[in-house]
């Protein structure tokens, strides 16, 4: 184990990745010469040169299709987009080429891409530049779509995702570049379709992912000091979403809350409200809540968009709420 | 105001866009029927075309020219001092915001119009009050000289409720109804198909003409090699639209070049596909970004011919105030630094005896308290309330909304 940045797993997962299968090259908007604009790609350029690490124009759509093409040749091009929110430029290429080959021409065709790209508000950057979309994609079957919050599984997951014949979507998240965490050494692939109990609890469950998994972790922790004793699932991977492991969760601790760093209507929180009921309807014994931002373009002032977005205090509240509600005492 | 630096000028003002001498045979510039002919301010351009060098606007720097100097001449003095209080404005409320920027008053991102204020007033002096913008994140000085109040611009930027969009769009998303600067956009070429769509509209409720409106469409050098800029000029070009592209060519798209993204690098040509008439200028001269932009507003009110106006420049710092750019050569920095507008205005204004030295000093010393004004005025301002968070986000109020904070039950469960 080696304790490292997220931004640093990303990098040296990609690194290595390349170290070891030719066929994989890296392309995107300055990824080069400028060295990524989040630095993941740092110094890749001056390693493998300009044909395995190509700087594109602005041309989202042009250089994300240019990837499909490729990977049905048997490339494995790892594309990044700036932010997710350039990706509704792409969406097309995505949604109705990248996730339809396989399927649509009987299995002749694979399309082993992987899409990198950072989401999430917070930072000042308005209402384009801060969205959590990955919902669009996980609503698409054909696709995959992961969401580490940790180095260890930024690591995984990417690892997976460059080795894994579709195309996968891995939303990384800009407030977590910085977070550190242990990362195992060598090989380490984090199975793409598979959720982590990453706190062990009984009272209640915390379904989460990327930042919002950080912060329900970090709660969850706290709250022991309460005497609460709270589960986390991280879900990791939003499309196939690995249900079994939450109602698992749900039918021991009898209690769910959802934190999501997306909206609410229509929400990823909304999919795991639903298989819950599903799957643990006998053994709830309060409302599944759902923490998630407010239904607003995310606005720019610093008060409006704090306000906006679900922080560790909004899911301690609901926390509290839900064992309240079942008369629940520490 | 830095000591203004001497710096050699052009020799031509206006350089067209030149025709590729390679290719056997010249493209057709336009169609013949059901197309109208061309126009006088498109055969101007198309003259220019014909006989201008091909040269890269800021790449002969071999003295000042015979034309810039009788340009300059031949420009009403009160005029040019004003366009060279403009480009101090635009320069020095531009340095304020980067302090500001650095002091945490201002968030997110902020791109700056340095290196770039000959355009910016250039522009805004072809653009009258009936017509309408649209530009990009970098378009603070756009707005300045738009003629909306500076310290309503600063307080966008700082988040406050008397900022020109409220506080919610910041520095890259300004916009003035008033003004008719319908907005700063902050995807690469979101702005290009709606800027298309108002010169739809102007053409659908109005007949051309010099008094009708216009669109001017402003957008960077890497820009034009999104998707949309291509579907735009497609349209404007087949529905003969009343709208001015303007490509501010700073040389580079965050660290990538235009060499490096472009196949067709001089910009100016890329209307050639929709028979979109281009014509290059040398972006860091007042005069001839105007006299450009006016007559391709021109084409475009009158004739209902769109235009593509390429105006070279530089960018003086990084893509944004975080960024260090060190992708950047120590000539390259050098050289935009020598090429400098607002000094070098400033020293032809001087040696051609226009202004003295006093009133130009005089003209630096009113901006300042301008800008400084601005500051105070955002910096004393209030942020937009909370309780208005839900204000905007519909303009028709339907039932049902939702107007939930995150930690709020969205529908309410009694036992
Ligand atoms: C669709 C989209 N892709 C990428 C970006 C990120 N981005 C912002 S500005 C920029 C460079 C634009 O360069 P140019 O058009 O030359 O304008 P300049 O910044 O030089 O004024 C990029 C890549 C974006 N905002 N939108
Ligand atoms: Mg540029």
């Amino acid at each position: 184990m080696t304790e490292i940045s997220y931004r640093q797993a990303l990098h040296d997962t990609l690194r290595a990745e390349m170290l070891r299968d030719e066929s994989v090259f890296l392309l995107g908007e300055e990824i080069g010469i400028f060295e990524g604009s989040y630095k993941i790609t740092a110094g890749l350029l001056q390693e493998f040169g300009p044909r395995r690490v190509r700087d594109t124009p602005i041309s989202e759509e042009g250089f994300v299709g240019a990837a499909v093409g490729a990977a049905m040749l048997g490339l494995r091009p790892v594309v990044e987009l700036m932010t997710i929110n350039f990706s509704l430029l792409a969406i097309d290429q995505i949604v109705n080429h990248a996730a339809k080959i396989h399927a649509m021409f009987g299995g002749q065709a694979s399309v082993p891409m992987v899409i990198r790209t950072p989401g999430g508000g917070g930072q000042q950057l308005g209402a384009t530049h801060s969205q959590n979309i990955e919902v669009y994609y996980a609503h698409i079957p054909g696709l995959k779509v992961v969401a580490p919050s940790t180095p260890a599984d930024a690591k995984g997951l990417l690892t997976a995702s460059i080795r894994d014949d579709d195309p996968v979507l891995v939303v990384e998240n800009l407030a977590l570049y910085n977070t550190k965490g242990d990362v195992p050494d060598g090989d380490h692939v984090t199975e793409i379709g598979t959720a982590a109990v990453t706190k062990e609890g009984t009272d209640l469950t915390v379904v989460a992912y990327s930042r919002a998994a950080a912060i329900a972790l970090d709660v969850a922790r706290r709250l022991e000091d309460e005497h609460i004793s709270v589960e986390v699932v991280d879900l990791r991977s939003l499309r196939p979403l690995d249900r079994e492991t939450i109602c698992a969760s749900v039918r021991k601790t009898t209690r769910a809350v959802v934190i999501e760093d997306d909206w609410l209507s229509y929400g990823i929180g909304a999919e795991i409200a639903a298989t819950i009921q599903e799957g643990a309807f006998y053994h709830l014994d309060a409302p599944v809540r759902r923490v998630a931002a407010a239904e607003v373009p995310l606005p720019y002032a610093k008060s409006l968009e704090q306000a906006a977005l679900p922080h560790a205090g909004d899911l301690v509240t609901v926390i509290h709420e839900t064992l309240d509600a079942t008369g629940f005492t520490p | 105001m830095a000591t203004p630096q001497e710096r050699p000028g052009r020799t031509a003002r206006v350089r067209a866009t030149p025709e590729p001498g390679a290719r056997p045979e010249a493209p057709k510039r336009r169609r013949s029927a059901p197309r109208a002919p061309a126009t006088p301010a498109v055969q101007a351009v198309q003259a220019a075309q014909a006989t201008t060098p091909p040269a890269t606007a800021a790449d002969t720097e071999t003295g000042p020219s015979a034309a810039a100097a009788a340009a300059l001449a031949a420009e009403p003095p009160q005029v040019l001092a004003d366009y060279y209080r403009q480009m101090v404005l635009v320069r020095v409320f531009e340095q304020r915001a980067a302090e500001m920027y650095t002091r945490a008053k201002i968030g997110g991102y902020c791109h700056l119009n340095l290196g770039e204020e000959a355009t910016v007033v250039g522009l805004m002096a072809a653009l009258e009050r009936r017509d309408y913008l649209f530009t990009t994140y970098r378009e603070h000085g756009y707005a300045l000289c738009r003629g909306i109040d500076p310290g309503r611009v600063m307080a966008e930027l700082f988040g406050k409720a008397t900022g020109v969009s409220g506080g919610w769009g910041g520095s890259m998303h300004l916009f003035d109804a008033g003004a008719r600067l319908l907005g700063g956009y902050g995807i690469v070429g979101g702005q290009i198909p709606p800027a298309t769509g108002a010169a739809l509209a102007i053409a659908y409720r109005s007949d051309p003409g010099e008094d009708a409106e216009a669109v001017m469409c402003l957008m960077g050098d890497g820009t034009t090699n999104i998707g949309a800029f291509h579907e735009s000029l497609n349209l404007a070009a087949i529905w003969s639209l009343p709208i001015v592209y303007v490509v501010v060519n700073n040389g580079l798209g965050m660290g990538t070049t235009v060499q490096a993204a472009s196949g067709e690098p001089e910009l100016s040509r890329r209307g050639a596909s929709y028979r979109i008439p281009g014509v290059r200028v040398d972006g860091d001269d007042v005069i001839a970004v105007r006299d450009a932009a006016r007559q391709a507003l021109h084409s475009a009110r009158a004739e209902r011919q769109p235009v593509l106006v390429e105006a070279v420049s530089s960018r003086l710092r990084g893509h944004s105030v975080v960024d260090p750019a060190r992708y950047r050569s120590a000539e390259d920095t050098e050289r935009a630094r020598r090429l400098d507008p607002v000094p070098t205005l400033r020293s032809h204004l001087i040696q051609a005896g226009v202004v003295d030295l006093a009133a130009v000093t005089a003209i630096e010393a009113e901006v300042e308290d301008v800008v400084a004004a601005a500051v105070a005025f955002a910096d004393e301002s209030p942020p937009p309330a909370v309780a208005d968070l839900f204000a905007h986000a519909y303009a028709t109020p339907v039932p049902n909304t939702p107007h939930r904070l995150p930690a709020d039950a969205v529908v309410v469960s009694e036992p």
